[in-house]
């Protein structure tokens, strides 16, 4: 594959801001270091979300599920295994997860994926509460000696494994067909695509990723319990955060992300019963004002200016 | 038999409530997420009224229909519409209808805990036990479902033996041949939205004479009805109501023989049998 100088340039960026951004714990309070977990966990989960749902218009809800199932396999696991396999351990089942659920779902139209999505997160914790219930115990407690620090890295590793990855997705035939499939599905499926594949697969990469974020962010909850590891508030945080960023570029989510954050914790201290509130405006925000994110205003701007500079 | 009267009745109230949602999206072509959140309303006013002036829930009916129809009119004048006419296609129309009252449903939630708070509420309406076929039941379970009953098969009728019926069926079959044989689809869909709505908000009347309820319990509701709607198949008004008393029967004969914490889960396995086996619904007929 043969990158051009722009490529470098972006790749070299990429690093750059992630390794400016790792410096984070090295100078500054508790009180950043929390915000700054928050906002590379929101980048893990809403970019990677984003790479599935953008091209695709389907509209996954599945994210507090899978994010559930990797908590749930750091805190079974821990007492067995060594904490560094249980990461990918979590990716593996998380993808596979995605990859039945896609099967069941991604034949049909985008509102039986929703709904499942929806509902696939209550069932799981559900099921899980039953079996708490029949078992006799209540939560599982996860005492590891990795601090906030620790966490924050692994969070940024993964962002940067993101990119990466949506970046080279983007370049290979599969990122092709799925831009196909997401500007019309029938002339993809004329033209030979295998729509359905196709969507599986990408799936799978949101599923995986939520679910090694779930894993990584276990030891910061200390205690496991169903409701706190499948809270369905996630799944709507991640779609807002990256709608409001703008879905069409690999940057987008994080331009969401940000001021979101900023925004849900400013609401929170202050009126802390009003955050559903705000997710309801959020969204009308993006569906009325914002159709294609913050990234879309960015662009408008820029086209602009560039209008104005041709004609002088 | 006590699972098989209990999961009826609670079936037949259930059949209510996604039969508001299958106008809303089989006929209105809305996919509308905040349909929870208007029961939730119809059992806050039912609960107030109860409250305030021991005004029976059944009477309450009365003013909750028109008002739930008032708002949810509106609602699809201001947010909805516009929608409709800036979609270029069925698939865009879907994604902006979810966002839309994922938003919508979410801003309710907020209003209702600011007005009403987070607790819990529920009333004691009628709630002696009447004996049936050799069991006993609620009074407020069965005169709610005598409700149920008498307000679906009048919406059976007048979807199928009335003019403006007729016209909605039109539209959900195909709302641009219905254009062209006059049929106004703008001002009809909306209609069918609003009775979607108000039947909902009736629903939740009935409902909170027997369940307790809280603000944020709606998605819940959402998520019985859209399954309900969907292994019914979507528009269909008989698919509706039996499926509704599959789920019901379903629900109590895991509560009761399970653990009452799968009834939820229950629900959802049902969601993907039927997915995966008749993606069309019960009554359905395969389309390409």
């Amino acid at each position: 594959m043969r990158l051009t100088a722009k490529n470098w340039q972006g790749l070299a960026l990429t690093a750059v801001l992630l390794g400016v951004a790792a410096c984070l714990p090295l100078l500054t309070t508790a009180y950043w270091l929390t915000i700054g977990v928050t906002i590379a966990l929101y980048t893990v989960l809403a970019t990677s979300w984003a790479l599935f749902s953008g091209p695709t218009h389907y509209i996954s809800l599945a994210t507090a599920a899978f994010f559930g199932v990797g908590t749930y396999t750091t805190g079974l696991g821990i007492e067995h295994l060594p904490y560094w396999v249980l990461p990918p351990l979590a990716g593996l089942i998380g993808a596979a997860l995605a990859a039945l659920v896609g099967l069941a779902t991604l034949r049909l139209s985008g509102v039986y994926f929703v709904i499942f999505t929806l509902g696939l997160a209550e069932f799981i914790r559900q099921i899980i509460t039953w079996g708490q219930t029949v078992s006799g115990t209540k939560g599982i407690y996860v005492l590891t000696s990795i601090t906030e620090a620790h966490i924050y890295w692994q969070l940024l590793g993964l962002a940067g494994l993101v990119w990466l990855l949506g970046w080279l997705i983007g370049r290979s035939r599969l990122g092709f067909a799925l831009r196909i499939i997401g500007d019309d599905e029938e002339v993809a499926r004329h033209s030979g695509i295998h729509t359905a594949r196709a969507k599986v697969l990408l799936f799978m990469v949101p599923g995986a990723f939520a679910a090694i974020t779930g894993a990584v962010l276990a030891p910061r909850y200390v205690y496991i319990e169903p409701i706190l590891a499948f809270t369905p508030m996630l799944s709507f945080q991640v779609v807002i955060m990256a709608l409001l960023g703008g879905t069409g570029r690999l940057w987008g989510p994080v331009v969401g992300v940000i001021p979101f954050t900023f925004l849900w914790e400013g609401i929170s201290a202050s009126v802390p019963n009003q955050t559903t509130l705000l997710l309801g405006v959020a969204f009308l925000v993006i569906v009325y004002v914002l159709p294609r994110g913050f990234v879309g205003l960015i662009e408008d701007a820029r086209a602009r200016v560039n209008r104005a500079e041709g004609y002088a | 038999m006590d699972v098989i009267v209990t999961g009826l009745l609670l079936g037949g109230t259930y059949a209510l409530i996604a039969m508001g949602l299958n106008l809303q999206y089989g006929m209105a072509r809305i996919m509308n997420l905040a349909n929870g959140e208007m029961l939730v309303a119809g059992a806050f006013a039912a609960f107030w009224l109860y409250g305030a002036g021991q005004v029976s829930p059944f009477l309450t009916v009365v003013l909750v229909a028109p008002l739930a129809f008032a708002l949810n009119w509106a609602i699809y004048m201001v947010f909805l519409g516009p929608l409709v006419k800036r979609a270029k296609s069925r698939g865009q129309l879907e994604v902006d209808a979810i966002l839309t009252t994922f938003g919508l449903s979410f801003v309710a939630v907020g209003i209702m805990l600011a007005v009403f708070g987070g607790d819990y509420f529920s009333y004691s309406y009628l709630s002696f036990p009447v004996a049936l076929l050799g069991g006993t039941y609620g009074a407020n379970r069965l005169a709610a479902f005598v409700a149920a009953v008498a307000i679906c098969g009048a919406l059976y009728l007048w979807l199928n033996r009335s003019r403006p019926g007729m016209s909605i069926r039109a539209i959900a079959v195909a709302p641009d041949s219905a254009r062209l044989v006059g049929i106004d689809v703008g001002r009809l869909a909306a209609l069918a939205f609003a009775l979607g709505g108000a039947v909902t908000a009736t629903g939740g009347a009935l409902i909170s004479t027997f369940l307790t309820l809280d603000a944020s319990t709606g998605v819940l509701f959402t998520l019985k009805a859209l399954v309900i709607v969907i292994m019914g198949g979507v528009g269909d008004v008989r698919g509706t109501v039996v499926a509704a008393l599959m789920l019901g029967l379903l629900e109590t004969f895991v509560a009761s023989v399970i653990d009452p914490g799968l009834t939820l889960a229950a629900a959802y396995l049902l969601f993907v049998t039927i997915l995966l086996f008749r993606p069309q619904g019960l009554f359905g007929r395969k389309t390409a």
